[in-house]
């Protein structure tokens, strides 16, 4: 009964979505107020209908309604309820409906928390969202129903969640990923909606920033969690492998980046207005694609599911029509919206378009590192892969160059500044780097030029940015209320900025100083890595509730003074039958030791053993987190509040003008 | 000229000169970084070349997999019922390897037409067959359990 009713709420939200499609898209079109006041009641009522239906299917989860086929697939009797939840999204067609349940978030929150939008605006992003909202509710109701029964012959008891999904990680990575990626949607809608208007200016910027940063915010976190996730689930102690669902999360990331840098620039100065709306119409149109990649089994992926051709040709056409709709929309739009507003080289402006520039050519890079091996076989010319070298040799140059230009980005003013005055404010920051970057690494042991590059760059962004801080703290009264006086979207781009230092040094040090150690243990023997001494203790068998494993025991010390004891684990998850590493990490600021368990070798009690030591592995993903909270910062800033009080008055005084 | 015109052509320079760079950078990457995938029967008719990266997919022969004493060294055999393509690998196998499983393997195929692999492949989830092995068993005609079509 329950998901007939989830079934059944999906069909009226499908309903909801059309209406929202049509109807305010017509009142706006007509300038007929009625209709357009019809469309937040709709994406409340949409958002409603979305969560009656994904309440059903999570209860069918929690129930262990093994006559639903998704519940049947993904789960077991012996689960704990936290993955029975979760395992709503281990699937396609769980994953589907959040990520509508998502999107009709979305687009209530546009409704509820847009009061300083002009009714017309309102009304037309409203109507783009249902737009899309009618693409992705029927592709689930069509090709993918969640609430597929099976029906005669209900399974006793269910096949289980793939034992890697089993994972607190798992639980929250594919929600806040899908924040991230849907979140798009909303700056498209934006960018969709100006077009139909035919209006591009600086309060439309204003409108769309707070959204795409927050959006962004949340990709970040989500790529970092399944970064992570990888790091210490799939056994390896890897964190970054270029594989293309991966690939399908960080080109909208890196468009995303784009776009809220020349956001800024539209906002402030009103340039590149015509650019930043192509940018939003590409991260968006990447985020579909990278739904395709994962939906469709068309590349070979550590992510595949094993999909059905019906979906991929679904998602396909969906691509088609809202990348085919929205370039022609440009098309035709764009030359009546762009700018005349000039700005001298040196200056604030031609450093965002060296942000814009780098950053799109990164993204289009892995944009044609992933899709080759689909184009060299639709061409006939054999199964090809493009391995991380690859993509290492054309992100990292790309990376490198832009750091010199983002360490002047915070200093720089807007419209005119001049080479002297960087040269005097940033000189000294700049000397101080070269010297970190050629005297730090020397505590890191060997000597690496590689990271003396890297903290030579992230010394650079740090000090200008706190240099730049204190420039703007030292004429107040205190400290502290010079630090009071700073504006929130001042702290967003500063922790931004600090963070994306942080995941440079990470992610340089830990390729450069790993130390990778694949050998065979016997109970008793010792192996030294990096000053680091493990000893494997024994191996013992462990029950876990729904799996039984071999657990190994390492004690490790350091010098003779005892750090840690790991013990990974080797289990077989009983409902299905799968065997699956279980990593041990002693987390550290400064160093990872990581250990994980192979498989037995020979008769007498050894194991392939892998030990990793990983120094300031986790730097990359404290940086997503600041980088994150800095795109979250950003929206406390006064402006978007001080506007809305304006338009509350504007609103009192009776005037709702069509724009 | 007029400043904005001025301006647009220095952008579009710009634009211009960094999607060459990248381009470069792009084409001098892929030089090298790609491998071209063979099924087994393939191999065995010396199609594939000696010394090149490449991928090689396939089932893994039942009663193949042969585990040295000393080492972590791994010898099997990748199968598409038509031929077979003797592999060697050292090191950690992913948990889903296993004889009667799809896996691809990544290596160098030696002299002796063994494939040297430096990294094995097997998917995350047991019903799931690599695109690239079941398009192999399609074109030798046998099922994943070695049954003729």
């Amino acid at each position: 009964m329950i998901p007939e009713l989830g079934h059944f709420a999906l069909i009226i939200a499908l309903c909801l979505a059309l209406l929202l499609a049509l109807v305010p898209a017509w009142g706006a079109w007509r300038r007929n107020t009625h209709a357009m006041a019809l469309a937040p009641g709709l994406a409340i009522g949409l958002l409603f209908f979305v969560a009656i239906s994904f309440t059903c299917l999570a209860i069918a989860f929690l129930q262990d309604d093994f006559s639903v086929k998704v519940v049947a697939g993904n789960s077991n009797s012996l689960l704990p309820p936290i993955y029975k939840f979760s395992a709503l999204w281990g699937n396609h067609e769980g994953s589907l409906l959040l990520w509508a349940l998502i999107l009709s978030m979305w687009t209530a929150a546009v409704a509820l928390f847009s009061p300083q939008l002009p009714l017309l605006v309102l009304s037309r992003v409203l109507a783009v969202m249902g737009a899309i909202g009618v693409g992705f509710l029927s592709f689930s109701l069509l090709t993918s129903n969640p609430f597929a029964r099976l029906l005669p012959g209900t399974p006793a008891d269910g096949n289980d969640l793939n034992p890697l999904l089993q994972d607190p990680g798992l639980i929250i990575h594919p929600p806040l990923l899908y924040m991230g990626y849907v979140g798009f949607s909303v700056a498209f809608s934006f960018a969709i909606a100006a077009l139909l208007g035919g209006r591009l200016d600086a309060s439309w910027a204003r409108w769309s920033r707070p959204w795409t940063n927050v959006a962004w915010a949340f990709l970040s976190l989500g790529i970092m969690l399944g970064s992570w996730w990888a790091y210490y689930e799939l056994g390896w102690g890897g964190w970054w492998f270029w594989d293309p669902v991966e690939n399908a999360s960080f080109m909208p990331w890196l468009a995303g980046t784009a776009l809220l840098h020349s956001l800024a620039a539209t906002e402030k100065r009103g340039l590149f207005k015509s650019w930043t709306v192509l940018l939003a119409i590409f991260a968006f149109s990447l985020s579909l694609l990278g739904t395709f990649l994962v939906r469709s089994g068309v590349l070979t992926s550590v992510h595949a599911f094993a999909t059905d051709p019906a979906r991929g040709l679904f998602v396909l056409a969906f691509l088609a029509v809202v990348v085919g709709g929205s370039l022609t929309l440009y098309a035709l739009r764009a030359p009546a919206v762009s700018s005349r507003v000039s700005f001298s080289w040196v200056s604030r402006e031609s450093l965002l378009l060296v942000n814009n520039i780098v950053f799109l050519a990164a993204a289009l890079t892995v944009l044609f590192g992933t899709l080759f091996p689909l184009i060299m076989d639709a061409l006939g010319q054999g199964k090809y892969s493009v391995g991380p070298p690859y993509f290492n040799a054309v992100f990292v140059p790309l990376m490198a160059l832009l750091v010199p230009f983002m360490g002047l980005g915070p200093v720089a003013r807007w419209k005119r500044d001049s080479g002297r005055r960087w040269l005097s404010e940033l000189g000294v920051p700049a000397v101080v780097a070269l010297l970190c970057g050629l005297t730090l690494p020397l505590l890191g042991g060997d000597y690496n030029v590689w990271v003396a590059l890297a903290v030579a760059l992230s010394g650079w962004l740090v000090l200008g940015l706190l240099r730049d801080l204190w420039y703007r703290v030292r004429g107040a009264a205190s400290l502290a209320a010079g630090l009071r006086r700073i504006t929130p979207s001042y702290w967003g781009m500063f922790l931004a900025h600090l963070g994306f230092a942080a995941c440079v040094t990470g992610v340089v040090a830990t390729s450069q100083y790993n130390i990778e150690h694949d050998l065979k243990m016997v109970p008793g023997q010792s192996e030294e890595l990096a000053g680091y001494t493990f000893r494997l203790l024994e191996v013992v068998p462990h029950r876990g509730p729904n799996y039984v494993a071999d657990e190994a025991r390492f004690e490790v010390s350091y010098e003779g003074t005892p750090v840690a004891v790991l013990a990974p684990q080797k289990r077989r998850y009983l409902a299905s039958g799968q065997v699956m590493t279980e990593a041990a990490i002693d987390a550290g600021l400064f160093r990872d030791l990581f250990v994980a368990m192979g498989e037995p070798v020979g008769e007498e009690g050894a194991w392939a053993v892998r030990l990793h030591y990983k120094p300031m592995v986790r730097w990359m993903w404290l940086g997503a987190i600041l980088m994150a909270l800095g795109g979250f910062a950003t929206t406390l800033d006064k402006r978007y509040r001080r506007q809305r009080s304006a338009a509350r008055a504007a609103a009192a005084s009776g005037a709702v003008h069509g724009a | 000229m007029h400043p904005v015109r001025r301006q647009r052509l220095l952008i579009v320079l710009l634009v211009v000169l960094f999607s060459s760079a990248a381009v470069g950078l792009v084409a001098y990457a892929l030089r090298g970084n790609i491998n071209l995938f063979f099924p087994p029967a393939e191999v065995a008719r010396g199609e594939a070349p000696v010394g090149t990266p490449i991928r090689v997919g396939g089932m893994v022969r039942e009663g193949s997999v042969q585990r040295s004493d000393d080492s972590l060294e791994v010898r099997f055999v990748i199968t598409d019922f038509e031929a077979d393509v003797p592999a060697v690998y050292e090191g950690i196998l992913p948990d889903l390897f296993g004889e009667g499983q799809g896996a691809v393997a990544s290596g160098v195929l030696n002299e002796q037409g063994v494939l040297v692999a430096s990294e094995v492949l097997a998917k995350h989830d047991e019903n799931y067959m690599p695109p690239e092995v079941s398009e192999a068993l399609e074109k030798s005609g046998f099922d994943h359990k070695g049954n003729a079509r």
